[in-house]
């Protein structure tokens, strides 16, 4: 391979944080005591400089067109990469105080975002399903990590034994677009399928199972049944994770497979899309009103947000495009500032999870409450905070692009997802008040109060964000 | 001529021996056979000009799979009788399907057309220029050496995984100190007796070990160490076992 095509410097941010990793790895072998949190910090700081990397870095395709880095992974990236560190910080009490202290937790958490990020980048068939096992393998190893109790097994086992299934599924569908396309390569893919006279059935089957095995891992409707019990058998650091940075990294895989390579199949994958996210919105909105588990509510929530996602992907235009990047920036924050809310649950040294035990919250803890009710408005997607202006964008992407169903659809799942939303609220504010949780760590405050004041004050900035992913939307569409 | 006798010769014992992997009772055969299905299937390899994946399949397959395979056989309680129990019930019913797949295969394979130029593609040999093991490895640490990596991200992973998820540090389990070991003097341990000439063991009694040091091995409560004059036959013969008691004086006498 000449010099020029391998241009391996668009990839130092994942290259950096992969030799962080091992590092962090080798000095917590090394020292065995009470590396935990130091190995922490370290990988905080290992995500930081790649953060700064990935900003400051290159632009353009590597190894032979196997790897791009633009705006759109940029993006993408800095997003992953900040839902990792929050969900880290958020591990540092819990796991603590769980006896789950262990160093190797921050270790695959960093190797899961290296496979994230290489998701992102990936515009090669053969990148996206190494950069997707790395991701998976070491979200499994995660979902287990709480080894000596039975859910945490389960969930772990349970994740894993479907997550090689949608794998399967996936790879058969790489296999069928490689044989008929005869080439892994998306820009490649998208010059043959630019004819229609290409676009064979084998390609559009091949097209379905790549689809398949990417809506598993953003739990979309008809593959999401794995969902609410790995939620609530892993960890909850864990759940937070699996709620944030994995979905942002499958919806921008989804993103770029869809409108690049098969941005020529749109009328044939439309549909599909469109019926994956009104079943996922309805899913996510009336299974989630019979929950008792707090944690299988944000299952079924996350469930829902994807469908409100995939509204955006369905539009198929650069709007739709650019509503889904502000969707899953508005998504990560407010999914992960509840997890910090549902962490800090925790009564005589035990996590408590049903929402009743969130009772009179107000009258107890009443910052926690606040934090927690502005998370539930958002969710729900009452203006002014960030979860309507995610919402909004994807809706008017679809009406504009005629999809008045989806839309109209859209709007009726949110409405009835609002009971249960309010119905926390109304537990918290107006329920008789349960015994005062324990004391909480200072990284769970801040995780909350930091994503609680993006909640409240994205109304106030939304152009950068906006702009940003209109910059990264573009990019697809170039 | 040679290369078509050692063909069948290789892919006749690859079926015999695979149908003994099924067939055989004792599961330690069964993978003794697979293992030599792997040697053939791997020389079958090698006929066919591609000695790398030949290689790969001795080192990863008998070295590895099934030496595990051995591993899991011999230390798991597996019942492979129970296992086998529904043959006779379920024979039947499994002849059945694979005779329908039988049928459809002979079907899809007649009635299956080659493109003529894949003919000659599927028989297009390796470069000469280079063994495949060269070749393999000039595209695989050039064109991919991304994906090659990443590969071995997973494996790192996969690693990880099980050794956090399986790993336990038991209170309860010993573990070999290799300093104490090699620090451990003759003195420590052997005492020097001065014996008679002529005078027999009987005169000096049986003398046990010195306890090994005092924090490694506390003073157990033996029953007998607080009792100088417990039963001699009993002490001679529970010698060994109160290594701890602190009397190596004689005590069978």
């Amino acid at each position: 391979m000449e010099a020029a095509a391998m241009n391996w410097t668009v990839a130092v941010p994942e290259i950096a944080l992969a030799l962080c990793a091992m590092a962090i790895l080798i000095f917590g072998v090394l020292r065995r005591q009470d590396a935990t949190f130091l190995c922490t910090m370290l990988s905080l700081g290992a995500l930081l400089l790649t953060g700064v990397l990935v900003i400051g870095g290159q632009t353009g395709a590597g190894f032979g067109g196997q790897f791009t880095a633009d705006a759109f992974s940029a993006f993408v990236k800095l997003l992953i990469l900040s839902g990792s560190a929050f969900a880290l910080l958020l591990s540092l009490d819990y796991n603590e105080r769980e006896g789950l202290a262990r160093f190797e937790y921050p270790v695959l958490v960093l190797l899961a975002t290296t496979g994230m990020m290489v998701m992102a980048s990936a515009t090669n068939l053969m990148t996206l399903y190494l950069g997707l096992e790395l991701q998976s393998l070491a979200l499994y190893v995660l979902a287990a990590f709480a080894r000596d109790t039975l859910r945490s097994s389960e969930a772990g086992l349970k994740y894993f034994v479907l997550g090689a299934l949608a794998s399967g599924l996936l790879l058969y569908g790489i296999s069928l677009a490689y044989g008929f396309s005869g080439t892994m390569d998306f820009a490649q893919i998208a010059r043959i399928l630019a004819s229609p006279a290409h676009a064979s059935a084998g390609l559009v089957v091949g097209l379905v199972f790549i689809l398949a095995g990417l809506a598993f891992k953003v739990s979309a409707v008809p593959f999401h049944m794995w969902t609410p019990d790995v939620y609530e058998g892993a960890p909850t650091p864990v759940t937070a994770l699996f709620g944030t940075a994995p979905k942002v990294a499958a919806m921008a895989l989804i993103l770029r497979v869809m409108i690049g390579p098969f941005g020529h199949l749109l009328p044939h994958w439309q549909l599909l899309i469109v019926l994956v996210s009104i079943a996922s919105m309805l899913l996510g909105s009336l299974a989630a009103i019979g929950q008792n588990n707090i944690k299988r509510l944000m299952a079924y929530s996350s469930i829902g947000h994807m469908g409100y996602a995939l509204i955006g992907l369905a539009a198929g235009t650069h709007a739709g495009v650019r509503g889904v990047l502000v969707y899953l920036v508005v998504y990560v924050f407010m999914n992960l500032g509840t997890f910090a809310c549902i962490i800090a649950m925790r009564r005589q040294g035990r996590q408590v999870e049903n929402i009743s035990d969130l009772a009179g919250l107000a009258r107890t803890d009443p910052g926690l409450a606040l934090a927690m009710a502005a998370f539930m408005f958002s969710m729900a997607g009452i203006p002014p905070l960030s979860g309507f202006f995610g919402k909004l964008y994807v809706f008017l992407a679809a009406v504009q692009a005629g999809l008045w169903t989806l839309a109209v659809i859209g709007v009726l799942t949110s409405v009835v997802g609002a009971y249960y939303y309010l119905r926390v609220v109304k537990i918290m504010y107006f329920d008789e008040a349960q015994p005062a949780f324990d004391k909480r760590g200072a990284s769970l405050s801040f995780v909350a109060a930091s994503t609680g004041l993006f909640t409240l004050l994205f109304f106030i900035f939304p152009a950068p964000f906006v702009g940003a992913a209109e910059a990264a939307a573009r990019v697809l569409f170039g | 001529m040679i290369v078509a006798i050692a063909f069948y010769a290789f892919a006749l014992i690859l079926l015999a021996s695979a149908a003994m992997v099924v067939t055989a009772r004792n599961p330690v055969h069964s993978v003794l056979f697979l293992i030599l299905a792997f040697f053939n299937a791997a020389a079958l390899f090698l006929i066919a000009g591609a000695e790398f994946l030949a290689m790969i399949l001795v080192i990863v397959y008998v070295g590895a799979v099934a030496v595990l395979f051995l591993f899991v056989v011999m230390m798991l309680d597996v019942n492979f009788a129970e296992l086998r129990s529904g043959y006779q019930r379920y024979m039947p019913v499994g002849a059945a399907i694979g005779g329908v797949l039988a049928i459809e295969l002979l079907l899809v394979v007649t009635g299956w057309q080659v493109a003529p130029e894949a003919l000659h593609l599927s028989l297009g040999a390796a470069p000469a220029a280079a063994t495949n093991t060269a070749a393999l490895a000039e595209v695989i640490y050039t064109k991919y050496v991304f994906l090659f990596q990443a590969a071995g991200l997973v494996l790192l992973v996969a690693m990880i995984g099980a050794i956090v998820l399986t790993l336990r540090d038991r209170k309860t389990s010993r573990h070999q100190v290799i300093r104490v070991q090699t620090e451990r003097s003759a003195a420590a341990t052997l005492e020097m007796v001065e014996a008679g000439i002529g005078a027999g063991i009987g005169t000096l009694g049986i003398y046990r070990p010195l306890p090994a040091t005092a924090d490694l091995e506390p003073a157990d409560n033996d029953p007998h160490a607080d009792d100088p004059h417990a039963d001699p036959v009993d002490a001679a013969h529970g010698g060994g076992a109160h290594g701890g008691s602190g009397h190596h004086a004689p005590e069978a006498r």
